[in-house]
Protein backbone atom coordinates (compact mmCIF):
# COMPACT_ATOMS: atom_id res chain seq x y z
CA UNK A 1 0.00 0.00 0.00
CA UNK A 2 1.41 3.62 -1.24
CA UNK A 3 1.65 5.57 1.85
CA UNK A 4 2.35 9.41 2.46
CA UNK A 5 3.51 10.89 5.64
CA UNK A 6 2.42 14.57 6.18
CA UNK A 7 4.62 16.58 8.46
CA UNK A 8 1.56 18.48 10.70
CA UNK A 9 2.57 21.64 12.89
CA UNK A 10 0.14 22.94 16.07
CA UNK A 11 -0.81 26.30 16.81
CA UNK A 12 -2.41 27.09 19.92
CA UNK A 13 -4.37 23.46 20.69
CA UNK A 14 -4.78 22.91 17.18
CA UNK A 15 -3.05 22.40 14.37
CA UNK A 16 -1.63 25.28 11.43
CA UNK A 17 -4.46 25.82 8.63
CA UNK A 18 -1.29 24.76 6.00
CA UNK A 19 -1.01 21.87 7.92
CA UNK A 20 -4.56 20.95 7.00
CA UNK A 21 -4.20 21.63 3.70
CA UNK A 22 -1.55 19.41 3.51
CA UNK A 23 -3.40 16.55 4.96
CA UNK A 24 -6.51 17.25 2.32
CA UNK A 25 -3.97 17.17 -0.77
CA UNK A 26 -2.44 14.16 0.56
CA UNK A 27 -5.85 12.27 0.93
CA UNK A 28 -6.60 13.63 -2.34
CA UNK A 29 -4.16 11.44 -3.56
CA UNK A 30 -5.55 8.23 -2.78
CA UNK A 31 -2.22 7.16 -0.80
CA UNK A 32 -2.48 5.90 2.59
CA UNK A 33 -2.00 8.95 5.04
CA UNK A 34 -0.14 9.03 7.81
CA UNK A 35 0.31 12.05 10.08
CA UNK A 36 3.28 13.18 12.47
CA UNK A 37 3.35 15.89 14.99
CA UNK A 38 6.61 16.65 16.99
CA UNK A 39 5.35 20.04 18.35
CA UNK A 40 2.42 19.21 20.41
CA UNK A 41 0.44 16.80 22.27
CA UNK A 42 -2.70 14.57 21.62
CA UNK A 43 -5.09 16.89 21.97
CA UNK A 44 -3.91 19.30 18.62
CA UNK A 45 -4.68 15.57 16.56
CA UNK A 46 -8.04 15.99 17.24
CA UNK A 47 -8.78 18.09 14.43
CA UNK A 48 -7.26 16.22 12.01
CA UNK A 49 -9.31 13.46 12.26
CA UNK A 50 -12.12 15.77 10.74
CA UNK A 51 -9.96 16.00 7.41
CA UNK A 52 -9.72 12.63 6.65
CA UNK A 53 -6.58 11.76 9.00
CA UNK A 54 -6.63 8.20 9.77
CA UNK A 55 -3.47 7.69 11.39
CA UNK A 56 -0.89 10.14 13.30
CA UNK A 57 2.60 9.47 14.96
CA UNK A 58 3.05 11.58 17.77
CA UNK A 59 6.78 12.47 18.28
CA UNK A 60 7.82 11.96 21.66
CA UNK A 61 11.34 13.37 22.53
CA UNK A 62 12.59 16.40 25.00
CA UNK A 63 15.11 17.41 22.48
CA UNK A 64 12.09 18.24 20.23
CA UNK A 65 11.55 21.15 22.54
CA UNK A 66 14.95 23.05 20.88
CA UNK A 67 13.56 24.26 18.14
CA UNK A 68 15.84 23.14 15.89
CA UNK A 69 15.65 22.39 11.91
CA UNK A 70 17.96 19.63 12.13
CA UNK A 71 16.29 17.57 14.82
CA UNK A 72 12.76 18.01 13.05
CA UNK A 73 14.11 16.87 10.22
CA UNK A 74 15.92 14.12 11.38
CA UNK A 75 12.39 13.27 13.27
CA UNK A 76 10.93 12.99 10.16
CA UNK A 77 12.98 11.00 8.53
CA UNK A 78 12.97 8.28 10.90
CA UNK A 79 8.90 8.55 11.19
CA UNK A 80 9.11 8.57 6.79
CA UNK A 81 11.36 5.54 7.13
CA UNK A 82 9.32 3.81 9.93
CA UNK A 83 5.90 4.29 8.60
CA UNK A 84 7.57 3.13 5.18
CA UNK A 85 6.49 5.88 3.70
CA UNK A 86 6.87 6.41 -0.18
CA UNK A 87 6.49 10.26 -0.24
CA UNK A 88 6.67 13.12 3.01
CA UNK A 89 4.61 16.41 2.28
CA UNK A 90 4.86 19.48 4.45
CA UNK A 91 4.17 22.93 3.59
CA UNK A 92 6.06 25.59 1.94
CA UNK A 93 6.39 27.81 4.81
CA UNK A 94 9.40 29.10 6.19
CA UNK A 95 9.55 25.93 8.12
CA UNK A 96 8.42 23.26 5.94
CA UNK A 97 11.02 25.37 3.11
CA UNK A 98 14.39 24.71 5.63
CA UNK A 99 13.57 21.50 6.79
CA UNK A 100 12.10 19.66 3.86
CA UNK A 101 15.40 19.78 1.84
CA UNK A 102 17.25 18.01 4.60
CA UNK A 103 14.32 15.17 4.72
CA UNK A 104 15.12 14.78 1.36
CA UNK A 105 19.10 14.56 1.65
CA UNK A 106 18.12 11.95 4.70
CA UNK A 107 16.21 9.81 2.61
CA UNK A 108 18.67 9.86 -0.60
CA UNK A 109 14.94 11.48 -1.63
CA UNK A 110 14.07 13.58 -4.68
CA UNK A 111 12.59 16.91 -3.76
CA UNK A 112 9.96 18.92 -5.11
CA UNK A 113 9.40 22.34 -3.23
CA UNK A 114 6.24 24.76 -3.88
CA UNK A 115 3.96 22.06 -5.33
CA UNK A 116 0.47 24.02 -6.72
CA UNK A 117 -1.27 20.52 -7.90
CA UNK A 118 -0.67 17.17 -6.88
CA UNK A 119 -1.77 13.88 -9.40
CA UNK A 120 -1.51 10.07 -8.74
CA UNK A 121 -0.31 8.30 -12.29
CA UNK A 122 0.28 4.82 -12.26
CA UNK A 123 1.84 4.41 -8.62
CA UNK A 124 3.77 7.69 -8.17
CA UNK A 125 2.84 11.26 -8.11
CA UNK A 126 2.91 14.18 -10.61
CA UNK A 127 2.97 17.48 -9.33
CA UNK A 128 3.16 21.01 -10.97
CA UNK A 129 5.21 23.95 -9.65
CA UNK A 130 5.42 27.54 -10.75
CA UNK A 131 9.29 28.52 -12.50
CA UNK A 132 10.51 31.58 -13.47
CA UNK A 133 8.64 33.52 -10.79
CA UNK A 134 5.56 32.00 -12.32
CA UNK A 135 5.66 32.76 -15.61
CA UNK A 136 6.21 28.95 -16.03
CA UNK A 137 4.18 26.01 -15.24
CA UNK A 138 6.48 22.56 -14.83
CA UNK A 139 5.48 19.00 -14.07
CA UNK A 140 7.67 17.07 -12.44
CA UNK A 141 8.43 13.75 -11.21
CA UNK A 142 10.47 12.28 -8.66
CA UNK A 143 12.63 9.08 -9.87
CA UNK A 144 13.78 8.01 -6.77
CA UNK A 145 12.05 5.05 -4.39
CA UNK A 146 11.20 8.14 -1.86
CA UNK A 147 9.89 12.14 -2.76
CA UNK A 148 9.81 14.54 -0.32
CA UNK A 149 7.16 17.17 -1.48
CA UNK A 150 6.26 20.83 -0.24
CA UNK A 151 2.92 22.58 -0.83
CA UNK A 152 2.32 26.00 -1.87
CA UNK A 153 0.33 27.41 1.02
CA UNK A 154 -3.44 28.34 0.63
CA UNK A 155 -3.83 26.64 -2.77
CA UNK A 156 -4.93 23.54 -1.53
CA UNK A 157 -8.12 24.14 0.11
CA UNK A 158 -8.52 22.23 3.57
CA UNK A 159 -11.74 20.23 3.11
CA UNK A 160 -13.73 18.46 5.59
CA UNK A 161 -14.36 14.38 5.69
CA UNK A 162 -14.87 12.07 8.76
CA UNK A 163 -12.34 9.38 9.52
CA UNK A 164 -11.69 7.84 13.17
CA UNK A 165 -7.97 8.54 14.00
CA UNK A 166 -5.66 6.52 15.54
CA UNK A 167 -2.86 8.19 17.34
CA UNK A 168 0.44 6.41 17.72
CA UNK A 169 3.52 7.77 20.00
CA UNK A 170 6.68 7.76 18.01
CA UNK A 171 10.46 8.27 20.01
CA UNK A 172 12.79 9.32 17.55
CA UNK A 173 16.41 9.17 18.45
CA UNK A 174 17.64 12.53 19.23
CA UNK A 175 21.23 13.37 20.34
CA UNK A 176 22.13 16.79 21.33
CA UNK A 177 25.17 16.91 18.39
CA UNK A 178 21.87 16.83 15.98
CA UNK A 179 20.33 20.32 17.66
CA UNK A 180 23.56 22.42 16.22
CA UNK A 181 20.95 25.13 15.27
CA UNK A 182 18.58 26.21 18.00
CA UNK A 183 16.06 29.22 17.36
CA UNK A 184 16.84 31.50 20.07
CA UNK A 185 14.24 34.65 19.70
CA UNK A 186 11.05 34.97 17.48
CA UNK A 187 9.72 38.06 16.76
CA UNK A 188 6.08 38.50 15.09
CA UNK A 189 4.82 41.35 13.53
CA UNK A 190 2.39 42.26 16.11
CA UNK A 191 -0.74 43.46 16.42
CA UNK A 192 -0.90 43.12 12.79
CA UNK A 193 -2.16 40.65 10.26
CA UNK A 194 0.58 39.15 8.42
CA UNK A 195 0.49 38.66 4.72
CA UNK A 196 1.55 35.77 4.70
CA UNK A 197 -1.16 34.16 6.75
CA UNK A 198 -3.82 35.82 5.38
CA UNK A 199 -7.04 35.19 3.28
CA UNK A 200 -7.65 38.45 2.07
CA UNK A 201 -4.95 41.25 1.16
CA UNK A 202 -5.29 44.36 0.18
CA UNK A 203 -2.60 45.69 -1.66
CA UNK A 204 -1.32 49.26 -2.65
CA UNK A 205 0.63 51.12 -4.80
CA UNK A 206 2.59 54.03 -5.79
CA UNK A 207 -1.02 55.03 -7.43
CA UNK A 208 -2.37 55.92 -3.86
CA UNK A 209 0.30 59.26 -4.43
CA UNK A 210 1.17 59.78 -0.95
CA UNK A 211 1.98 57.51 2.27
CA UNK A 212 -0.96 59.30 4.46
CA UNK A 213 -3.26 57.92 1.51
CA UNK A 214 -2.87 54.25 2.46
CA UNK A 215 -5.54 54.63 5.68
CA UNK A 216 -7.71 53.74 2.49
CA UNK A 217 -6.20 50.50 2.14
CA UNK A 218 -5.80 49.88 5.93
CA UNK A 219 -10.04 50.70 6.17
CA UNK A 220 -10.78 48.38 3.14
CA UNK A 221 -8.59 45.50 5.13
CA UNK A 222 -10.19 45.90 8.44
CA UNK A 223 -13.61 45.63 6.96
CA UNK A 224 -12.78 42.56 5.33
CA UNK A 225 -10.55 41.45 8.39
CA UNK A 226 -7.55 40.99 6.02
CA UNK A 227 -3.74 41.96 6.24
CA UNK A 228 -2.42 45.01 4.01
CA UNK A 229 0.02 44.60 1.19
CA UNK A 230 2.50 46.92 -0.72
CA UNK A 231 3.87 46.47 -4.43
CA UNK A 232 8.08 47.52 -4.47
CA UNK A 233 7.26 51.16 -5.41
CA UNK A 234 5.65 52.03 -2.30
CA UNK A 235 8.04 49.92 0.33
CA UNK A 236 11.28 51.23 -1.62
CA UNK A 237 9.98 55.22 -1.63
CA UNK A 238 9.73 54.38 2.70
CA UNK A 239 5.86 54.68 2.85
CA UNK A 240 5.18 50.77 4.29
CA UNK A 241 8.14 48.26 5.51
CA UNK A 242 9.17 45.53 3.62
CA UNK A 243 7.67 42.82 5.69
CA UNK A 244 4.37 43.96 3.51
CA UNK A 245 5.84 43.80 0.25
CA UNK A 246 4.70 41.64 -2.03
CA UNK A 247 6.73 40.12 -5.40
CA UNK A 248 9.50 38.62 -6.18
CA UNK A 249 11.72 40.47 -3.67
CA UNK A 250 9.07 40.22 -1.57
CA UNK A 251 6.52 37.43 -0.28
CA UNK A 252 4.98 34.89 -2.45
CA UNK A 253 1.21 34.87 -1.16
CA UNK A 254 -2.08 33.13 -2.67
CA UNK A 255 -4.90 34.44 -0.26
CA UNK A 256 -8.73 33.69 -1.58
CA UNK A 257 -8.98 37.40 -2.21
CA UNK A 258 -6.47 40.02 -3.42
CA UNK A 259 -7.29 43.91 -3.93
CA UNK A 260 -4.43 45.33 -6.15
CA UNK A 261 -4.75 49.18 -5.72
CA UNK A 262 -3.18 51.88 -8.02
CA UNK A 263 -0.70 49.04 -8.49
CA UNK A 264 0.42 48.18 -12.42
CA UNK A 265 0.87 45.09 -12.37
CA UNK A 266 4.63 44.76 -13.14
CA UNK A 267 5.84 41.07 -13.64
CA UNK A 268 7.69 41.07 -10.86
CA UNK A 269 4.74 42.08 -8.05
CA UNK A 270 2.48 39.28 -10.34
CA UNK A 271 4.77 36.82 -9.23
CA UNK A 272 4.32 36.92 -6.03
CA UNK A 273 0.15 36.97 -6.19
CA UNK A 274 -0.66 35.32 -9.33
CA UNK A 275 -1.65 32.30 -7.58
CA UNK A 276 -4.30 34.29 -5.52
CA UNK A 277 -7.96 32.74 -6.10
CA UNK A 278 -9.53 35.65 -7.05
CA UNK A 279 -8.01 39.32 -8.01
CA UNK A 280 -9.46 42.82 -8.13
CA UNK A 281 -7.48 45.46 -9.72
CA UNK A 282 -8.83 49.21 -9.32
CA UNK A 283 -6.38 51.59 -11.23
CA UNK A 284 -7.17 54.67 -13.50
CA UNK A 285 -5.14 53.56 -16.68
CA UNK A 286 -7.56 50.57 -18.27
CA UNK A 287 -4.77 49.36 -19.64
CA UNK A 288 -2.55 48.70 -16.92
CA UNK A 289 -1.00 45.37 -16.94
CA UNK A 290 -2.75 44.63 -13.80
CA UNK A 291 -5.97 43.79 -15.61
CA UNK A 292 -4.97 41.10 -18.20
CA UNK A 293 -4.64 38.91 -14.85
CA UNK A 294 -7.73 39.89 -12.99
CA UNK A 295 -11.04 38.59 -12.05
CA UNK A 296 -12.74 41.54 -11.16
CA UNK A 297 -11.74 45.21 -11.96
CA UNK A 298 -12.70 48.75 -11.41
CA UNK A 299 -11.47 51.64 -14.44
CA UNK A 300 -10.95 54.54 -11.28
CA UNK A 301 -9.28 56.73 -9.36
CA UNK A 302 -8.51 55.02 -6.29
CA UNK A 303 -8.93 57.96 -4.10
CA UNK A 304 -12.46 58.18 -4.95
CA UNK A 305 -13.29 54.19 -5.42
CA UNK A 306 -11.44 53.24 -1.95
CA UNK A 307 -13.81 54.86 0.05
CA UNK A 308 -16.98 53.77 -1.32
CA UNK A 309 -15.66 50.80 -2.17
CA UNK A 310 -15.19 50.38 1.44
CA UNK A 311 -18.80 51.66 2.60
CA UNK A 312 -20.37 49.50 0.28
CA UNK A 313 -18.91 46.38 1.39
CA UNK A 314 -19.50 47.54 5.26
CA UNK A 315 -23.22 47.73 4.62
CA UNK A 316 -23.31 44.29 2.62
CA UNK A 317 -21.26 42.35 5.49
CA UNK A 318 -23.04 43.49 8.05
CA UNK A 319 -26.36 42.72 7.01
CA UNK B 1 38.49 32.84 7.04
CA UNK B 2 37.68 30.38 4.41
CA UNK B 3 34.60 31.67 2.75
CA UNK B 4 32.63 29.86 -0.32
CA UNK B 5 29.78 32.12 -2.16
CA UNK B 6 27.65 30.29 -4.09
CA UNK B 7 26.36 31.73 -7.22
CA UNK B 8 23.82 31.22 -10.09
CA UNK B 9 23.42 32.65 -13.38
CA UNK B 10 19.59 33.56 -14.28
CA UNK B 11 17.26 34.92 -17.10
CA UNK B 12 16.37 38.76 -16.13
CA UNK B 13 13.46 39.13 -14.18
CA UNK B 14 11.72 40.82 -17.20
CA UNK B 15 12.44 37.63 -19.92
CA UNK B 16 9.46 36.99 -21.69
CA UNK B 17 8.94 33.10 -20.62
CA UNK B 18 8.50 31.05 -24.05
CA UNK B 19 9.14 27.44 -24.34
CA UNK B 20 11.57 25.84 -26.14
CA UNK B 21 10.66 23.31 -28.72
CA UNK B 22 11.46 19.73 -26.60
CA UNK B 23 8.65 20.93 -24.43
CA UNK B 24 10.69 20.76 -21.10
CA UNK B 25 12.19 24.09 -20.20
CA UNK B 26 12.10 28.02 -21.49
CA UNK B 27 13.60 28.61 -24.85
CA UNK B 28 16.82 30.59 -24.37
CA UNK B 29 16.74 32.37 -27.47
CA UNK B 30 16.98 36.36 -27.00
CA UNK B 31 16.96 36.03 -23.09
CA UNK B 32 19.74 38.32 -21.28
CA UNK B 33 20.85 36.07 -18.32
CA UNK B 34 22.26 37.84 -15.53
CA UNK B 35 23.72 37.30 -11.55
CA UNK B 36 20.99 36.49 -9.34
CA UNK B 37 20.01 39.16 -7.60
CA UNK B 38 20.16 37.37 -4.34
CA UNK B 39 23.38 36.39 -5.03
CA UNK B 40 25.03 40.01 -4.78
CA UNK B 41 23.90 40.02 -0.86
CA UNK B 42 26.01 37.01 -0.80
CA UNK B 43 28.94 38.67 -2.70
CA UNK B 44 28.89 41.43 -0.57
CA UNK B 45 28.95 39.56 2.64
CA UNK B 46 31.21 37.42 1.81
CA UNK B 47 33.38 40.40 1.06
CA UNK B 48 32.56 42.16 4.05
CA UNK B 49 33.89 38.90 6.20
CA UNK B 50 36.80 39.23 4.45
CA UNK B 51 37.31 42.81 5.17
CA UNK B 52 36.25 42.07 8.95
CA UNK B 53 38.10 38.68 9.49
CA UNK B 54 41.05 38.42 6.96
CA UNK B 55 41.11 34.99 4.57
CA UNK B 56 39.91 34.57 1.24
CA UNK B 57 36.41 34.42 -0.86
CA UNK B 58 35.93 31.52 -3.50
CA UNK B 59 33.06 32.51 -5.94
CA UNK B 60 31.28 28.62 -7.46
CA UNK B 61 28.77 28.24 -10.19
CA UNK B 62 27.71 25.12 -11.24
CA UNK B 63 26.44 25.87 -14.95
CA UNK B 64 27.70 26.00 -18.54
CA UNK B 65 30.23 27.79 -20.56
CA UNK B 66 28.04 30.79 -20.23
CA UNK B 67 28.34 31.14 -16.59
CA UNK B 68 31.87 32.61 -16.48
CA UNK B 69 30.09 36.06 -16.87
CA UNK B 70 29.08 35.99 -13.69
CA UNK B 71 32.19 34.65 -12.26
CA UNK B 72 33.62 37.69 -14.05
CA UNK B 73 31.36 39.76 -12.32
CA UNK B 74 32.53 38.39 -8.38
CA UNK B 75 36.02 38.50 -9.82
CA UNK B 76 35.83 42.37 -10.35
CA UNK B 77 33.19 42.87 -6.91
CA UNK B 78 36.41 41.60 -5.41
CA UNK B 79 36.54 37.51 -4.72
CA UNK B 80 40.03 36.03 -4.40
CA UNK B 81 39.13 32.80 -6.71
CA UNK B 82 36.62 32.00 -9.43
CA UNK B 83 35.51 28.23 -10.21
CA UNK B 84 32.99 26.75 -13.04
CA UNK B 85 31.65 23.41 -11.91
CA UNK B 86 30.83 22.35 -15.84
CA UNK B 87 27.43 21.02 -15.86
CA UNK B 88 25.70 22.25 -18.78
CA UNK B 89 22.57 20.36 -18.29
CA UNK B 90 22.49 21.78 -14.60
CA UNK B 91 20.46 18.78 -13.28
CA UNK B 92 18.17 18.77 -10.76
CA UNK B 93 18.66 20.56 -7.42
CA UNK B 94 19.93 17.95 -6.05
CA UNK B 95 22.55 17.78 -8.45
CA UNK B 96 23.85 21.28 -8.06
CA UNK B 97 24.01 21.18 -4.05
CA UNK B 98 26.50 17.78 -3.87
CA UNK B 99 28.60 20.25 -6.02
CA UNK B 100 28.53 22.95 -3.86
CA UNK B 101 28.86 20.49 -1.44
CA UNK B 102 31.77 19.48 -2.43
CA UNK B 103 33.05 22.76 -3.43
CA UNK B 104 32.28 24.44 0.45
CA UNK B 105 33.99 21.27 2.02
CA UNK B 106 37.19 23.47 3.22
CA UNK B 107 35.17 26.66 4.23
CA UNK B 108 34.54 28.22 7.04
CA UNK B 109 31.10 29.71 5.88
CA UNK B 110 29.16 28.85 2.84
CA UNK B 111 27.01 31.54 1.56
CA UNK B 112 24.11 31.52 -0.86
CA UNK B 113 20.93 33.72 -2.38
CA UNK B 114 17.84 33.08 -0.43
CA UNK B 115 16.35 31.81 -3.64
CA UNK B 116 17.42 31.76 -7.21
CA UNK B 117 14.58 33.31 -9.07
CA UNK B 118 14.30 31.04 -11.96
CA UNK B 119 13.41 27.82 -10.28
CA UNK B 120 12.59 29.65 -6.73
CA UNK B 121 13.99 26.44 -5.00
CA UNK B 122 14.72 28.21 -1.73
CA UNK B 123 16.38 24.54 -0.98
CA UNK B 124 20.14 24.58 -1.88
CA UNK B 125 20.81 26.07 1.26
CA UNK B 126 20.15 23.69 3.41
CA UNK B 127 20.61 20.72 1.34
CA UNK B 128 24.13 21.64 0.96
CA UNK B 129 24.17 22.48 4.78
CA UNK B 130 22.73 18.40 4.78
CA UNK B 131 25.10 17.04 2.60
CA UNK B 132 28.12 19.11 4.78
CA UNK B 133 26.40 17.75 8.36
CA UNK B 134 26.27 21.13 9.10
CA UNK B 135 24.24 23.77 10.87
CA UNK B 136 22.62 26.22 8.38
CA UNK B 137 19.89 29.71 8.60
CA UNK B 138 18.22 30.63 5.63
CA UNK B 139 16.64 34.26 4.68
CA UNK B 140 19.44 36.10 6.68
CA UNK B 141 18.97 39.73 6.84
CA UNK B 142 21.16 40.56 9.74
CA UNK B 143 24.38 38.24 10.84
CA UNK B 144 27.36 38.65 13.75
CA UNK B 145 30.03 36.21 14.21
CA UNK B 146 31.83 36.02 17.42
CA UNK B 147 34.81 33.26 17.49
CA UNK B 148 32.89 30.91 16.06
CA UNK B 149 29.50 31.69 17.76
CA UNK B 150 27.36 32.76 15.16
CA UNK B 151 23.97 35.29 15.37
CA UNK B 152 21.87 35.10 12.54
CA UNK B 153 18.07 36.70 12.03
CA UNK B 154 15.43 35.26 9.62
CA UNK B 155 12.93 36.32 7.81
CA UNK B 156 9.78 33.42 8.66
CA UNK B 157 6.15 34.03 7.97
CA UNK B 158 4.93 36.90 10.22
CA UNK B 159 8.10 37.95 11.86
CA UNK B 160 11.06 37.52 12.35
CA UNK B 161 13.39 34.43 14.29
CA UNK B 162 16.99 34.90 15.76
CA UNK B 163 19.03 31.24 15.22
CA UNK B 164 22.30 30.99 16.81
CA UNK B 165 24.48 28.31 15.53
CA UNK B 166 28.51 28.09 15.12
CA UNK B 167 31.07 27.70 12.15
CA UNK B 168 31.61 26.21 10.08
CA UNK B 169 27.92 26.72 8.81
CA UNK B 170 25.61 28.00 5.82
CA UNK B 171 23.76 30.57 5.55
CA UNK B 172 20.78 31.81 2.49
CA UNK B 173 20.86 35.95 2.38
CA UNK B 174 17.99 38.26 2.02
CA UNK B 175 17.76 41.40 0.82
CA UNK B 176 18.52 44.27 4.18
CA UNK B 177 21.38 42.56 4.81
CA UNK B 178 24.38 44.73 3.38
CA UNK B 179 24.03 47.16 -0.43
CA UNK B 180 26.02 45.31 -2.71
CA UNK B 181 29.18 47.09 -4.28
CA UNK B 182 29.09 48.09 -8.03
CA UNK B 183 31.85 47.00 -9.75
CA UNK B 184 34.48 49.74 -10.81
CA UNK B 185 35.40 50.05 -14.30
CA UNK B 186 38.82 49.61 -14.23
CA UNK B 187 37.99 45.97 -11.73
CA UNK B 188 35.39 45.54 -14.65
CA UNK B 189 38.48 45.46 -16.86
CA UNK B 190 40.83 43.50 -15.11
CA UNK B 191 38.10 40.77 -14.50
CA UNK B 192 38.63 40.23 -18.10
CA UNK B 193 41.83 38.83 -17.86
CA UNK B 194 41.89 36.84 -14.67
CA UNK B 195 41.65 32.70 -14.53
CA UNK B 196 38.65 30.80 -13.71
CA UNK B 197 38.99 27.89 -12.45
CA UNK B 198 37.31 24.92 -14.15
CA UNK B 199 35.97 21.25 -12.39
CA UNK B 200 34.14 18.63 -13.58
CA UNK B 201 30.82 18.30 -12.51
CA UNK B 202 30.32 15.23 -9.53
CA UNK B 203 27.53 13.72 -12.03
CA UNK B 204 25.07 12.34 -10.13
CA UNK B 205 22.06 10.88 -11.00
CA UNK B 206 18.81 13.40 -11.40
CA UNK B 207 16.54 12.98 -8.71
CA UNK B 208 13.47 14.79 -9.92
CA UNK B 209 12.35 14.81 -13.67
CA UNK B 210 11.13 17.12 -15.12
CA UNK B 211 7.92 16.11 -17.70
CA UNK B 212 7.01 19.01 -19.74
CA UNK B 213 6.47 23.28 -19.15
CA UNK B 214 4.05 25.20 -20.21
CA UNK B 215 2.51 28.57 -19.63
CA UNK B 216 -0.01 29.28 -16.95
CA UNK B 217 -3.47 29.28 -18.60
CA UNK B 218 -5.61 32.92 -17.38
CA UNK B 219 -8.79 31.46 -16.17
CA UNK B 220 -9.67 35.07 -15.00
CA UNK B 221 -13.18 36.36 -15.31
CA UNK B 222 -11.82 39.16 -16.42
CA UNK B 223 -14.83 41.45 -16.00
CA UNK B 224 -13.72 45.39 -16.19
CA UNK B 225 -16.39 47.90 -14.66
CA UNK B 226 -15.86 51.58 -14.46
CA UNK B 227 -16.11 53.40 -11.26
CA UNK B 228 -19.80 54.60 -11.08
CA UNK B 229 -21.81 53.61 -7.75
CA UNK B 230 -23.88 51.56 -9.38
CA UNK B 231 -20.44 49.63 -10.49
CA UNK B 232 -19.20 49.87 -7.17
CA UNK B 233 -21.94 48.40 -6.50
CA UNK B 234 -22.28 45.73 -8.66
CA UNK B 235 -18.55 44.41 -8.02
CA UNK B 236 -19.78 44.17 -3.97
CA UNK B 237 -22.51 42.09 -5.45
CA UNK B 238 -19.93 39.95 -7.64
CA UNK B 239 -17.32 38.89 -5.14
CA UNK B 240 -20.40 38.16 -2.66
CA UNK B 241 -22.69 35.91 -4.87
CA UNK B 242 -20.68 35.44 -8.17
CA UNK B 243 -17.42 34.25 -6.99
CA UNK B 244 -17.99 34.29 -3.32
CA UNK B 245 -15.19 35.57 -1.96
CA UNK B 246 -16.90 37.25 0.72
C1 LIG C 1 14.82 42.59 -9.67
C2 LIG C 1 13.51 43.29 -9.42
C3 LIG C 1 12.69 42.84 -8.39
C4 LIG C 1 11.46 43.45 -8.11
N1 LIG C 1 10.67 42.96 -7.12
C5 LIG C 1 9.45 43.51 -6.91
C6 LIG C 1 8.58 42.99 -5.89
O1 LIG C 1 8.90 42.05 -5.15
N2 LIG C 1 7.36 43.55 -5.75
C7 LIG C 1 6.93 44.59 -6.52
O2 LIG C 1 5.79 45.04 -6.34
N3 LIG C 1 7.74 45.12 -7.45
C8 LIG C 1 9.00 44.61 -7.65
N4 LIG C 1 9.82 45.19 -8.58
C9 LIG C 1 9.43 46.50 -9.16
C10 LIG C 1 8.42 46.42 -10.28
O3 LIG C 1 9.12 46.25 -11.51
C11 LIG C 1 7.60 47.72 -10.35
O4 LIG C 1 8.47 48.81 -10.47
C12 LIG C 1 6.69 47.96 -9.14
O5 LIG C 1 5.93 46.79 -8.86
C13 LIG C 1 5.78 49.12 -9.42
O6 LIG C 1 4.99 49.43 -8.30
P1 LIG C 1 3.58 50.11 -8.48
O7 LIG C 1 2.71 49.26 -9.32
O8 LIG C 1 3.10 50.46 -7.11
O9 LIG C 1 3.95 51.49 -9.19
P2 LIG C 1 3.75 51.96 -10.69
O10 LIG C 1 4.30 51.02 -11.65
O11 LIG C 1 4.21 53.37 -10.72
O12 LIG C 1 2.18 51.93 -10.90
C14 LIG C 1 1.28 52.80 -10.32
C15 LIG C 1 -0.09 52.49 -10.92
O13 LIG C 1 -1.05 53.25 -10.26
C16 LIG C 1 -1.97 53.77 -11.22
N5 LIG C 1 -2.50 55.01 -10.66
C17 LIG C 1 -1.87 56.20 -10.48
N6 LIG C 1 -2.70 57.07 -9.87
C18 LIG C 1 -3.86 56.45 -9.66
C19 LIG C 1 -5.09 56.80 -9.08
N7 LIG C 1 -5.28 58.04 -8.56
N8 LIG C 1 -6.08 55.89 -9.06
C20 LIG C 1 -5.89 54.66 -9.57
N9 LIG C 1 -4.75 54.25 -10.12
C21 LIG C 1 -3.74 55.12 -10.17
C22 LIG C 1 -1.18 53.96 -12.48
O14 LIG C 1 -2.03 53.87 -13.61
C23 LIG C 1 -0.19 52.78 -12.41
O15 LIG C 1 -0.71 51.65 -13.07
C24 LIG C 1 11.05 44.58 -8.88
C25 LIG C 1 11.87 45.05 -9.91
C26 LIG C 1 13.08 44.42 -10.19
C27 LIG C 1 13.92 44.94 -11.32
N1 LIG D 1 23.66 26.43 -10.32
C1 LIG D 1 24.03 27.03 -9.18
N2 LIG D 1 25.34 27.29 -8.94
C2 LIG D 1 25.72 27.89 -7.78
N3 LIG D 1 24.88 28.27 -6.82
C3 LIG D 1 23.56 28.03 -7.00
C4 LIG D 1 23.07 27.40 -8.18
N4 LIG D 1 21.72 27.31 -8.06
C5 LIG D 1 21.40 27.84 -6.87
N5 LIG D 1 22.51 28.29 -6.22
C6 LIG D 1 22.57 28.98 -4.92
O1 LIG D 1 21.45 28.62 -4.16
C7 LIG D 1 20.66 29.78 -3.82
C8 LIG D 1 19.21 29.38 -3.68
O2 LIG D 1 18.74 28.81 -4.88
P1 LIG D 1 17.42 27.91 -4.95
O3 LIG D 1 17.48 26.98 -3.79
O4 LIG D 1 17.52 27.24 -6.27
O5 LIG D 1 16.25 28.86 -4.87
C9 LIG D 1 21.01 30.77 -4.91
O6 LIG D 1 20.75 32.09 -4.50
C10 LIG D 1 22.50 30.48 -5.09
O7 LIG D 1 23.26 31.09 -4.05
Amino acid sequence: MSTILVYLESQGNGLKRSSLEAITAAVDTGYTVIGLLADGKEENVQAAAEYGLTKCLLAKHPLLAEKSSPVAASAIAQAARYSQANYVMASANSNGKEIAPRVAVKLQAGYIPDAISLESSAGSIIAKRPAYAGKAIVSVQISTQVGVITLRPNVFTAKKRSASLTVEEFSPEITTEDIRARVTGVSKNEGRLDVSEADIIVSGGRGLKAAENYNLIESLAQVLGGAVGSSRAVVDAGWRPHSEQIGQTGKTVSPSLYFACGISGAIQHLAGMSTSKIIVAINKDKDAPIFKVADYGIVGDILEVLPKLTEALRRTLNK
Amino acid sequence: MNIVVCISQVPDTTTKVTVAPDGKKISSAGVKFILNPYDEFALEEGLQLRAKYGGSVTAVTVGGDSAKEILRTALAMGVDKAVLIKDDERADSFGVAHNLAEAAREADIAILGRQSIDFDSYGTAAMTAELLNLPSASMVSKLSIDGTKVVAECDIDGGKETIELSLPCVISVQKGLNEPRYPKLPDIMKAKSKPIEERASAGVAPRVRTLSMELPKSSRIGKVLGDSDADIQELVRLLHEEAKAI
